[in-house]
């Protein structure tokens, strides 16, 4: 059985409810009673309203609150429902019949619902209109990003014939920020892919007595690939998230609209040093990924498998030809390029909500990875082509 | 000719839109040279969006904003940014640059506008934040200062090139009372000193009666504006009971004290 509502006293109490009943030709009279408390379950205006049966030649509705034990909000708002209702069947609700606080709160509640008129388009719609949106949101957010890409590479080209507006300061202020400080997360990373490389290698090429090749392996990997691929990746959620972060900041404080007002191109003023920054810096930490990484693939061949240290770098040296290490340099300035845009792209764009700058934060570090490997395949396919 | 001599700023028939929504229609006014004209109205009203379309960040979707008759949005970028140079504007969150040190801040737009040696250039940023009593505190940093010296940073930089025209976002938002009846002083004494026309934002009632020449009211219902004149004569004409409602806010009796 039901478990018993109990109020203050322990007495039973009535949860509340609405009887409908006709009085006279027009007029339907609504009786509230018992407990209108948020606490229950209570009756909606429209079951009410759809249960009462015939309606027709209702014009007027009237209100007996007597026997309403008492009342919270929700009395309120399903009154307020029960009005709109009404409205909609063209009957007319007189609520001189209810306790007067909650007409004061229906007063209210309508002032200022006719206020709103925020204008948002319907959420929802058929799957095939949201997927429509969806991608006009995403070729309109494509193209956002062809513009910048743009402006970034005219900035660039005033850059190169000495015509932009470019602060050294900001410069030496993003190297140092970006530079030495990553050198540890880099040395980590590029030793352990260097280990890596090198146990996947030895395992397979032992089986051929041919274990001194792993050095052929981990270089050319390490120099081609790995070496700016996860120095990119690192830079990225390093580098490229604070550039979201930084300038998403300062879209959200009004200082890049300050610099604007100003007539000065946020572009050359602050795009501009990251970029060159980070193609400056990237090749070094490039470099010096691909150096740890070959120690790292070292430690590995001469610990494990029987390789001397001379025997393994010169193996290295014979294997690693410029051609390798330039194709391996070529990409970390592109990655850079794509570092530095996609954190300065999204952090342009960054709303003025709170939790703006966390989300640029994010949607740069995404597209800038996915943009990387893109890049990377794209390099692939190029060396391919070219055969070397 | 005359007509734009005394009148630097005229605005008409603006519409401004977000995103092909309207939240401004129809604006036109004119600010006289020296004046102090102030834009009130409730939050989300428009009176960010409005002083953005005067200051070259939002292009309205409709009607033109004329300084000294030149026509903003449809000039070319040079004569936009020779415009530009010519205002000052304080924003609403102050909007210090946050990398650089106050006198970093006011330097800048001098390195970049100006001919000005650095010797001469760190003396005017020393006499420009001495102006606003931040004299001290020259190599702090944004986030070490209080709100209310960061907005009187924000000002002594918004001066820096001692600008035609200023636009003050809410100068008293987020400010005690104390700090915003000092703004409010510095804003009296800019005008007197410097002759600058100035556009204030706001719907601090104190201020709008202390320092107001001529206002609009902007309704947020509406998304228009509904008045037009001195806050004064706007209280004690106006038939609209929402702006009659808007300047008697908080008062038992209609009339303004002082
Ligand atoms: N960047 C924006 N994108 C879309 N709508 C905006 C944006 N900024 C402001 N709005 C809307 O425009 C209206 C006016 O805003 P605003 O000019 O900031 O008002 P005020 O400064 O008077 O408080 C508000 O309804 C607000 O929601
Ligand atoms: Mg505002």
């Amino acid at each position: 059985m039901k478990k018993q509502m109990m109020d203050t006293e322990n007495r039973p109490v009535m949860p509340g409810f609405a009887s409908l009943s006709r009085l006279g030709a027009d007029t339907l009279l609504v009786r509230l009673a018992g407990s209108w408390r948020m606490e229950r379950s209570l009756p909606g205006a429209k079951d009410v309203l759809d249960r009462a049966g015939d309606l027709s030649g209702i014009r007027r509705a009237v209100f007996d609150s007597s026997e309403i034990v008492s009342w919270d909000s929700s009395l309120a708002t399903f009154l307020a429902t029960f009005f709109q209702e009404c409205e909609r069947r063209h009957i007319r609700a007189e609520p001189e019949g209810l306790p007067p606080g909650v007409q004061r709160l229906l007063q209210l509640a309508a002032a200022f619902g006719r206020r709103m008129d925020a204008k948002r388009p319907e959420p929802g719609g058929s799957f095939f209109a949201l997927a429509g949106e969806r991608s006009i949101d995403l070729s309109r957010s494509f193209l956002d990003l062809l513009e910048f890409i743009g402006s970034a590479t005219l900035s660039l080209a005033r850059l190169v014939r000495g015509r932009a507006r470019f602060r050294l300061t900001e410069l030496v202020h993003v190297l140092q920020q970006s530079g030495p400080n990553a050198l540890p997360i880099i040395f980590l990373i590029s030793a352990l892919v260097g280990v890596i490389l090198a146990f996947v290698g030895a395992v397979q090429l032992k089986m051929f007595e041919a274990q001194i090749y792993v050095a052929n392996v981990v270089g050319i990997a390490m120099a081609r690939e790995m070496g700016p691929m996860m120095t990119a990746i690192i830079m990225m959620g390093r580098t490229g998230a604070a550039f979201a972060a930084h300038l998403g900041t300062m879209e959200t404080n009004e200082e890049i609209d300050a610099f604007r007002t100003w007539g000065i191109d946020p572009m050359e003023f602050l795009v501009l040093p990251r970029m060159v920054a980070l193609v400056m810096m990237m090749p070094l930490l490039t470099v010096y990924a691909d150096l740890i990484g070959i120690l790292g693939g070292a430690l590995v061949g001469v610990g494990m498998f029987d390789l001397s240290l001379p025997q393994y770098l010169d193996q290295t040296r014979a294997a690693l030809t410029l051609t390798q290490f330039g194709i391996g340099l070529s990409k970390s300035i592109v990655f850079a390029m794509i570092i530095a845009i996609s954190g300065c792209f999204y952090g342009m764009r960054c709303g003025r909500s709170a939790s703006a700058v966390g989300e640029a934060t994010t949607r740069s570090v995404v597209a800038g990875i996915v943009f990387i490997v893109v890049a990377d395949g794209v390099f692939a396919v190029i060396t391919n082509a070219l055969w070397i | 000719m005359n007509h734009e001599r005394e009148h630097p700023i005229s605005v008409h028939d603006v519409t401004v839109s977000y995103d092909g929504t309207a939240v401004l229609n129809n604006i036109g006014f004119c600010v006289k040279q020296g004046e102090i004209f102030v834009v009130m109205g409730g939050s989300g009203s428009g009176k960010s969006t409005l002083m953005k379309a005067m200051v070259g960040l939002l292009q309205p979707a409709r009607g033109r904003v004329l300084y000294d008759g030149t026509s903003f949005w449809e000039a070319d970028p040079d004569v936009r940014r020779r415009i530009l140079r010519r205002i000052g504007v304080l924003y609403q969150r102050g909007a210090l640059w946050s990398s650089m040190t106050l006198a970093e801040n006011v330097a800048l737009p001098l390195e970049e506008f100006t001919a000005l040696r650095p010797g001469e250039i760190r003396d005017l940023v020393s006499f420009k934040l001495s102006l606003v009593g931040l004299s001290g505190v020259e190599n702090s940093y944004p986030s070490e200062i209080s709100g209310g010296m960061m907005k009187r940073a924000a000002l002594a930089r918004a001066i820096a090139l001692d600008p035609e025209i200023l636009f003050f976002d809410e100068p008293s938002a987020g400010l005690d009372p104390v700090s915003a009846r000092l703004l409010d002083e510095l804003i009296l004494e800019l005008r007197e000193n410097l002759h600058t026309t100035i556009v204030v934002i706001t719907h601090d009632l104190e201020s709008i009666f202390s320092i107001a020449d001529t206002s609009i009211f902007l309704d947020s219902a509406d998304r228009t504006m509904i008045a037009w004149g001195n806050p004064r004569a706007l209280l004690e004409q106006s038939e609209d009971p929402r702006v009659r409602r808007f300047l008697t806010r908080g008062r038992l009796s209609g009339a303004p004290e002082g």
